[in-house]
């Protein structure tokens, strides 16, 4: 059977300064169900929005043939009206609406210029049946669990005549009920003709229902796999995916002394209640002066949720259990401010997005976390925070004309440069980086790694938590990997390899 | 870097300074364009030295009051009942000193905290209980109002005897001499000039020291120039009439405390690193949630100042007082420069904001134009500043 719904080919997608997709070929056979894996960033998702239209036609280059014709969709409504419908991990559904206008939301059933209520609740419940979802289609979604609202995208989605539906982590965020159920339906989409291409972390549940298995790294196809013919091992996935030489780019260390524990989590235990479930259970780490540990995990896995819910718990989580020691006294911070001043540091994961404040110059990001230090009276000393400023950007090299310049104007790599030297000048003892070089260029990646190297070599302690596999395992002397909210594993970095790595990454 | 030399000359300098700065240039512009329309208008009624300290003792209470919202506004917040508050705080105010027979001083004191309070009220609403600040200062205008009505329901409008507390609006500075030309107005002038030179080149010379972009010595002369002279036309031209109006000094007092903790303190950099991006300020130490609050309580005892000045100015306490008053305020910070979308924002300019609404209404007032007029020129110019403003940032 040769016969392919869709074929992408030669997908390039660039953003600036970093290819996305880097000629991608990406073929998928009507009927099948189609499992597109790879790490963060390899460019999974960034391939899914070519393909739906979000990033629209003309934006990338490369071609992309539905159906027999080379498609060219401008907005995401150009690709469902051609029965391409894609479901996000983050689903898109309306709380506070009822489930038959959720499902017709946006596509409604009009009789002349009024919407048809009655007709729309009929075809509603007609599409429930489908999914298998036994509830009244007037209730509202937010009486619903996840794995029932995961239905109800895919009840709205066969509402759009959908024939490649696309589910992006669809069970990222269900429990094992939920998710078989899930796996169930997709089976009968299948056998109905309903093409699916699914994205996913979980090779377990790949193994078990794809048809193909399409592995992505770094923004290029690395192979198709086949699971008709013959049995794919979880183990050959993970080859695919982490096959990539190892870069000679992490700078050695040579001291490695390490002293007592800086930092000690005992049974730590969250309770997110915005989400209204626990996303952190009974977490035990601990790192030493001098030392660099790794937390590594996939998107999701609850990193950045433990890194806040140390760092003086600004997102309001309830923690429930557990304590926390810094060198050996038990703390509880109830603001940022608390930690900082016991002298624990984070620099974000989204340097922009929570991390540096743009509108403002490179001295004022650099001293705002300790203007105590710079305050004589009630005044701050310009002349002393210029001197600062000054001192930092040129001893970790942040490339700009002055320290004057807005933030927002350097590229991410300094603009790291400037996260770190703010928690630099805070002094701190432990500091945790959350994704220290996502984004930036590998010349600045290793500027940032010799600069961590250099920092526990005066006795600071380092958090790294990083999804990308080499840079943990180039960099940490002990590393923890994380799954949905769960430390899986702990590793000396003698023992870690990544196929180990992503085997606990994974574990569910 | 250093002084800035380049290949065009002074004539390429001038370009370049107007375009990067065309923001804030355009508000003095503008300044300078209304105020020449009026004078014009008027016959040069309009610059006659009482017009001038007319229009300072008219504008007082605005300039207080888009002082306090200015924080508010940088914040990304809004407090729309300080008109309210101003008007009840002045009832307030003449009911302790007429028929409490409170002194004028302790009067103004217990009207402050009184604001202080209404402060802390709604900045704990925000803040502590979640409510949007729009829906919370929104209750607070209704409530104000009903108590501004409730206060002065059996009275009416009361006069207001107390001298000492109507000259905070009317009345002008001693004199030392006695003779026609007010000499202490004129040596005030003087020394203002004096340390505004020396506070600029001494700004410049740290500059230099350490590398910074400054704009060329003919320039800067020239600015220095420009400044003192604008300062000594209106300190002369104050002089000449009755001195300098003790409504110039409150102004000047608060403007220069604000200036200074927006400048110079933690707290002035918790409010930009607030308005700039607020989680990332709270990941940076900063209490966003005690900020706010006190950026409530500020705006707060600045409306119950204005509603001092207010009352003062008209000598007596009326139900109609703080109507609109925060559409004022309001106007005058955005025309002064503060960005709609937060972060930026500095209090100098804003006066200059509240200088062009009161320059609107003064001369249309004096022009004789209909009220209804006035309320559609300044909204007008209102959008036209803000619009600009957007257009001018999103390079």
């Amino acid at each position: 059977m040769s016969d392919y719904i869709l074929e992408m080919k030669g997908i390039v997608k660039e953003f600036p300064g970093v290819k996305a997709l880097d000629n991608v070929n990406f073929k998928v056979k009507r009927g099948e169900i189609h499992c597109l894996v790879g790490e963060n960033g390899a460019g999974k998702s960034t391939l899914m929005k070519v393909l739906s239209g979000v990033y629209p036609h003309g934006t990338y280059s490369g071609d992309i043939v539905y159906d027999g014709e080379v498609q060219a969709f401008k907005k995401i409504a150009d690709s469902e009206a051609k029965g391409i419908v894609i479901i996000y991990q983050e689903l898109a559904l309306i709380p506070e609406l009822s489930l038959y206008e959720n499902i017709y939301f946006g596509h409604e059933i009009v009789k002349g210029k009024a919407i048809d209520w009655n007709e729309t609740i009929v075809q509603a419940s007609k599409m429930l049946e489908k999914v298998k979802l036994k509830a009244d289609p007037s209730m509202k979604v937010k009486e619903l669990g996840v794995g029932n609202q995961q239905l109800v995208e895919i009840a709205k989605a066969l509402s759009k005549n959908v024939k490649l539906l696309i589910l992006d982590e669809p069970t990222a965020s269900l429990n094992e009920d939920d998710s078989q159920n899930l796996l169930q339906l997709l089976r009968e989409l299948k056998n109905q003709g309903v093409t699916c291409i699914m994205i996913s972390h979980k090779l377990r549940e790949i193994t078990a229902i794809a048809d193909t298995i399409t592995v992505l790294r770094d923004g290029s196809t690395i192979c198709s796999l086949d699971a008709t013919e013959r049995t794919i091992e979880e183990a050959e996935i993970i080859k695919h995916m982490v096959g990539r030489e190892m870069d000679n780019i992490y700078p050695k260390r040579e001291k490695k002394e390490f002293g007592e524990k800086a930092l000690e989590l005992k049974d730590w235990t969250v309770f997110d209640p915005a989400k209204n479930r626990e996303i952190l259970h009974s977490v035990n780490i601990n790192i030493r002066k001098g030392e660099i540990v790794g937390i590594q995990g996939l998107m999701g896995a609850g990193r950045t949720e433990l890194a806040l819910s140390i760092f003086g718990n600004p997102t309001g989580y309830k923690i429930t259990n557990g304590k926390l020691f810094m060198d050996g006294k038990e703390v509880r911070f109830k603001h940022p401010k608390e930690a900082i001043n016991q002298g624990l540091a984070y620099v974000t994961e989204d340097r922009k997005g929570n991390g540096l404040i743009l509108m403002q110059d490179i001295r004022y990001n650099i001293t705002i976390a300790n203007l105590e230090a710079l305050v004589e009276g009630i005044a701050i000393n310009e002349n002393e925070e210029i001197n600062v400023a000054n001192r930092y950007k040129d001893s970790i090299n942040i490339k700009a004309p002055s320290i004057e310049q807005k933030v927002g104007n350097l590229s991410g790599g300094n603009q790291q440069k400037v996260q770190i030297a703010k928690w630099m000048f805070a002094g701190p003892n432990v500091l945790i980086l959350d994704e220290p070089t996502r984004g930036i260029d590998v010349g600045a990646k290793f500027e940032i790694y010799s600069l961590m190297n250099k920092l526990v070599d005066e006795g600071m302690s380092i958090i790294m938590i990083s999804s990308e596999l080499p840079e943990v395992l180039g960099m940490s002397d002990r590393l923890y990997v994380m799954s949905e909210g769960t430390i899986t594993g702990e590793l000396s970095i003698e023992e870690a390899t990544e196929e180990k790595v992503m085997a606990m990454a994974i574990k569910s | 870097m250093g002084e800035n030399k380049q290949a065009g000359g002074l004539g390429q300098e001038i370009v370049t300074l107007l375009k990067s700065n065309i923001r804030d240039y355009m508000m003095y512009i503008a300044l300078v364009l209304i105020m020449g329309f009026f004078a014009f208008k008027t016959g040069g009624g309009f610059l006659q030295a009482r017009n001038i300290s007319n229009l300072i003792n008219q504008a007082g209470y605005v300039a207080v009051m888009a002082i306090g919202m200015t924080i508010i506004l940088i914040i990304v917040h809004i407090d729309l009942s300080v008109g309210y508050v101003a008007g009840f705080c002045g009832a307030v105010a003449a009911i302790l000193m007429t028929k409490y027979n409170v002194n004028e001083w302790l009067a103004i004191l217990i009207v402050l905290v009184l604001g202080l309070l209404v402060g802390l009220y709604q900045g704990l609403l925000v803040t502590r209980v979640g409510v949007p600040a729009f829906v919370a200062t929104l209750a607070g205008m209704f409530i104000f109002r009903g108590l501004l009505n409730l206060s002065l329901q059996e009275t009416g409008t009361i006069i207001i005897p107390n001298e000492g507390f109507n000259a905070l609006s009317n009345g002008f500075i001693p004199d030392i001499t006695g003779g026609s030309i007010h000499v202490l107005t004129l040596i005030i002038g003087i020394v203002i000039a004096v340390l505004m030179i020396f506070s600029e080149i001494k700004t410049r010379k740290n500059k230099l020291k350490y590398n910074f972009d400054v704009t060329s010595t003919p320039i800067f002369v020239a600015k220095l120039v420009v400044i003192s002279a604008i300062i000594m036309v209106i300190i002369w031209t104050l002089a000449k009439y009755q001195g300098l109006p003790w409504t110039a000094v409150i102004v000047a007092v608060v403007l220069l405390i604000y200036n200074y903790m927006l400048n110079k303190t933690k707290l002035g950099r918790a409010i930009y690193g607030i308005g700039g991006n607020a989680q990332a300020a709270e990941l940076s130490g900063i209490n966003v949630k005690n900020v706010t609050l006190f950026a409530f309580c500020s705006v707060s005892v600045m409306a119950a100042l204005g509603g001092v000045l207010y009352a003062s100015r008209l000598q007596s306490a009326t139900p109609t007082a703080g109507l609109g008053f925060e559409m004022d305020a309001i106007a005058s910070s955005y025309i002064g420069g503060v960005a709609v979308s937060g972060g930026i924002g500095r209090v100098t300019n804003t006066i200059i904001g509240a200088l062009v609404i009161m320059s609107l209404t003064n001369g249309m007032n004096l022009m004789g134009v209909d009220i209804s007029y006035q309320y559609i020129v300044k909204g007008i110019i209102f959008i036209i500043a803000v619009a600009f403003d957007v257009r001018t940032r999103k390079k």
